[in-house]
């Protein structure tokens, strides 16, 4: 019974999303005569919002319950999990992750039908009614192929999922980050076409949709940085980087968002690059529909596993092509008449934002070919492998030059500028920056890429604080401290990158009990070997004596697990985190003759790669607090106008 | 040490003949790790080498791992294999050519333009093209 009343719900949402669809459109297009249909938009969002979230709730219940007689219940979890992977396990799996998107998406229409007044009724409605648009593919994709309250009969007397390997706070909470990222581009997206159906591309638009961008764009950061991480110390060799496809679906999303992001301010601040603004806010959004369905077609594993159970891969692919086929076309029809808006020089701040704007765009472009062009041509049965050595260098061609640009743009002023005005500024990071790559040069000698890589972080670290210089401190706005404090973020990471590809050392050894090896400046003794188990995992467990530079030693126990249920080997890597990097240890198998397999890494800096990006999540969490800040200053300042200015008439 | 090393290989590559390397997938777990699957080689010159040409090699059991950073054991042997040929002193190019040849091109991540790869050596230099005329359109034409 409480899987049909979610089931309802859900229907009954739909429902509600093709009257805001048919409602909004005739509004947008016959406003004079059909007035009073506005007034049935803002509440059909509304409870679309609270019976969506009904319906997620209900399939929480369901699982929190272990409701057996609910196929994907007994599919997919168990009575005997814990009961905080009980609930994650709601959104682990197909079909609970695709009603979280949809819920996602119904509660952030209900979020701007309610509170978003700044914009004409008519974009409103608009932007409502794309909205709808948008979100009834994904209920027609939850009701017809992938409904999460279909029934059992008879009930299972036991849940499958018991996969311990999938009990992983990280792991549970990470989809979820990239969701949030996904849809808050899919508002973007809304407002962009509301917009754009109008021709009310203004400051006020771009105002009214910058919080989504900004909020969609930090979760985006939290979970690449997030996952980045969760790769490291999972997979259990130091990568922290594979340009696995699953990898490109949410850096896509993320290159698009950081363009759309600096395009949505240019346009809030200076009136200017509408019709760039409303590409970038279609773009973004086709990159999060690219990838969710490279992530849920299925395709990835194969695309021939894909050509044979097509349906819902299909189903994704049809809702791609309608919304960017349909967004393109109104943007092809509609474009002409919207202008670019304000006009600027190429040395200003407008002119370094739209250089790394096109950067950015076109490092999108090249993560796209190089995901993409292998299942192209797989589908014709020829495997072609696209990895790091060709993504780094070919990313590189554009992000080298997009991060001078980035270092030197937040010092120009708006509109016009001079070069000259800024020279003692240019001259010191021009110093700094050669003087770095000829330092590393003479004394490291390493590759190519890192060299330019810490060269260009230590240029971007130092310029990024130069906004600073010469303003009071507590009188900068928020946003700014955002601005200085992501682009270090960036700068930091880039280092940490540079440094870790420049300059990890490795060291596999076989080692007996008692005996000690050497790994970069740290001396590792291997005490003991250990037997341990836990609730479904019986492992060894290597005790290690580690001292950095013959300092005190550190104890640090790697394991090597195996889980029975089902049966399955992993490492559990062992981390000691210094400031200047992290000494990283796994235990391998045995080597015969009382020895044993050690792989340790000395992998200096390693950390400033997370630690950076989240100060980039910081820093769009500062800008994003700062600008919902004063748009409700603004709009309580417009509010006393309008109430002084009727008591003077009165 | 170089003529036992040798004799080594000789016998790794007789074996290999015999048995290729892709098809005993089965009950491969319970064999004990070929023998420069998790050891590096003693000169450092030359397990930098071997490091640099396992990391732009591809796992074939994996997803979107190099075997550098693999623990299959099909990913160990050829590690293994890789290290062995270049103590026996083979370029690197002449083993990324051999491990193509018995794996397909699929093997390799280095990019190499062939008739089945250009576009995506075609397609940077066109968003090259692209990204500068928008840039001239945008910002070079108007300073006046």
């Amino acid at each position: 019974m409480i899987a049909e009343l979610g089931l309802a719900a859900l229907w009954l949402a739909a429902a509600l999303a093709v009257l805001q669809l048919v409602f909004g459109t005739i509004f947008t297009f016959k406003s004079a005569e059909k007035a009073e249909f506005s007034q049935i938009v803002r509440p059909a969002a509304a409870m679309q919002g609270v019976l969506c979230a009904l319906s997620f709730l209900i399939l929480t219940w369901l699982f929190a319950r272990t409701d057996l007689s609910v196929k994907l219940v007994a599919m997919n979890s168990h009575s005997m999990k814990p009961m905080i992977f009980k609930i994650a396990g709601t959104w682990g799996n197909h079909e609970g992750s695709m009603l979280l998107w949809v819920t996602v998406m119904a509660m952030a229409g209900a979020l701007i039908a309610l509170i978003e007044r700044r914009l004409p009724e008519r974009t409103m409605m608009a932007t409502l009614a794309a909205q709808a648009f948008v979100g009834l593919g994904f209920y027609a994709f939850l009701l017809f192929s992938s409904n999460p309250f279909e029934r059992l009969d008879p009930p299972a007397l036991e849940g499958m999922g018991l996969n311990p390997l999938l009990q992983d706070i990280g792991l549970a909470f990470h989809p979820p980050t990239l969701y949030f990222g996904y849809v808050g581009l899919s508002v973007a997206f809304s407002f962009a076409v509301g917009a754009l159906l109008t021709r009310q591309v203004t400051p006020d638009f771009a105002r009214a949709m910058r919080p989504w961008v900004l909020g969609a764009w930090i979760f985006l950061t939290v979970g690449i940085t997030a996952g980045s991480y969760w790769a490291y110390y999972e997979l259990g060799w130091g990568g922290w980087w594979f340009w696995d496809p699953v990898e490109n679906a949410s850096l896509m999303p993320w290159l698009a968002a950081t363009a759309l992001l600096h395009s949505v301010s240019v346009l809030a601040a200076r009136d200017a690059l509408r019709a760039w603004t409303i590409m970038l806010g279609v773009v973004a959004f086709s990159m999060s529909m690219v990838g969710t369905f490279l992530v849920r077609s299925g395709i990835l594993t194969s695309v021939h596993a894909f050509a044979v159970d097509p349906e819902r891969g299909s189903f994704l692919l049809a809702l791609l092509a309608i919304y960017i086929g349909g967004a393109l076309l109104v943007f092809a029809v509609r474009a002409g008449s919207v202008t670019e808006g304000e006009r600027f020089s190429l040395v200003s701040r407008e002119g370094a934002l739209v250089v790394n704007n096109v950067m950015l765009s076109a490092i999108l472009g090249v993560v796209l070919l190089g995901t993409l062009y292998p299942l192209l041509t797989e589908a014709f049965d020829v495997r072609v492998s696209v990895g790091p050595p060709y993504f780094n260098p070919v990313s590189a061609i554009f992000a080298l030059p997009m991060l001078l640009v980035m270092a030197v743009g937040p010092l120009l002023r708006w509109r016009h500028d001079n070069a000259k005005r800024i020279r003692p500024e240019l001259i010191l990071i021009a110093v700094l920056g050669l003087v770095t790559l000829a330092g590393v040069v003479a004394f490291a000698g390493i590759a190519v890429l890192p060299t330019l890589g810490i060269a260009l972080a230590v240029v971007v670290i130092v310029a990024s604080v130069m906004p600073l210089r010469g303003r009071k401190l507590r009188l900068l706005p928020l946003a700014t401290w955002g601005m200085v404090i992501a682009h270090l973020g960036i700068g930091v990471s880039l280092l940490g990158m540079a440094s870790e590809t420049a300059f990890t050392q490795e060291k596999l050894a076989a080692v007996k009990v008692g005996d000690t090896t050497q790994v970069g400046p740290w001396t590792i003794k291997l005490d003991r070997i250990d037997p341990v188990a836990g609730p479904n995992w019986t492992a060894l467990e290597g005790v290690l004596e580690a001292s950095y530079r013959g300092g005190k030693p550190v104890i640090i126990d790697p394991q090597s697990r195996n889980f029975w249920s089902p049966p399955q080997e992993t490492n559990e890597s062992a981390l000691i985190t210094r400031w200047n990097g992290q000494l990283y240890a796994v235990l391998g198998r045995e080597a015969g003759e009382g020895r044993w397999q050690l792989r340790l890494w000395w992998k200096p800096l390693v950390t400033l790669i997370w630690i950076g990006g989240m100060m980039v999540a910081l820093g769009g969490a500062l800008a994003l607090i700062g600008r919902v800040y004063t748009d409700l200053r603004r709009r309580r300042v417009m509010r006393k106008a309008v109430e002084r200015r009727s008591e003077a008439s009165a | 040490m170089i003529r036992k090393l040798s004799a080594i290989v000789l016998a790794l590559v007789l074996l290999a003949h015999l048995a290729p390397l892709a098809q005993p997938a089965m009950a491969q777990d319970d064999l004990p790790p070929a023998p420069y699957a998790y050891r590096q080689l003693d000169d450092p010159a030359q397990e930098a080498k071997a490091q640099a040409l396992m990391e732009t090699l591809r796992c074939l059991k994996c997803q979107s791992q190099s075997i550098a950073d693999s623990d299959a054991s099909m990913a160990g042997d050829m590690r293994s294999e890789v290290r062995q040929r270049i103590a026996a002193g083979e370029s690197p190019e002449a083993i990324r050519r051999w491990l193509m040849d018995r794996y397909g091109d699929y093997v390799s991540y280095k990019p190499e333009v062939s008739e089945t790869t250009w576009p995506l050596f075609a397609g940077p230099l066109i968003l090259l093209l692209i990204a500068a005329a928008v840039l001239w359109r945008r910002l070079g034409g108007k300073r006046g």
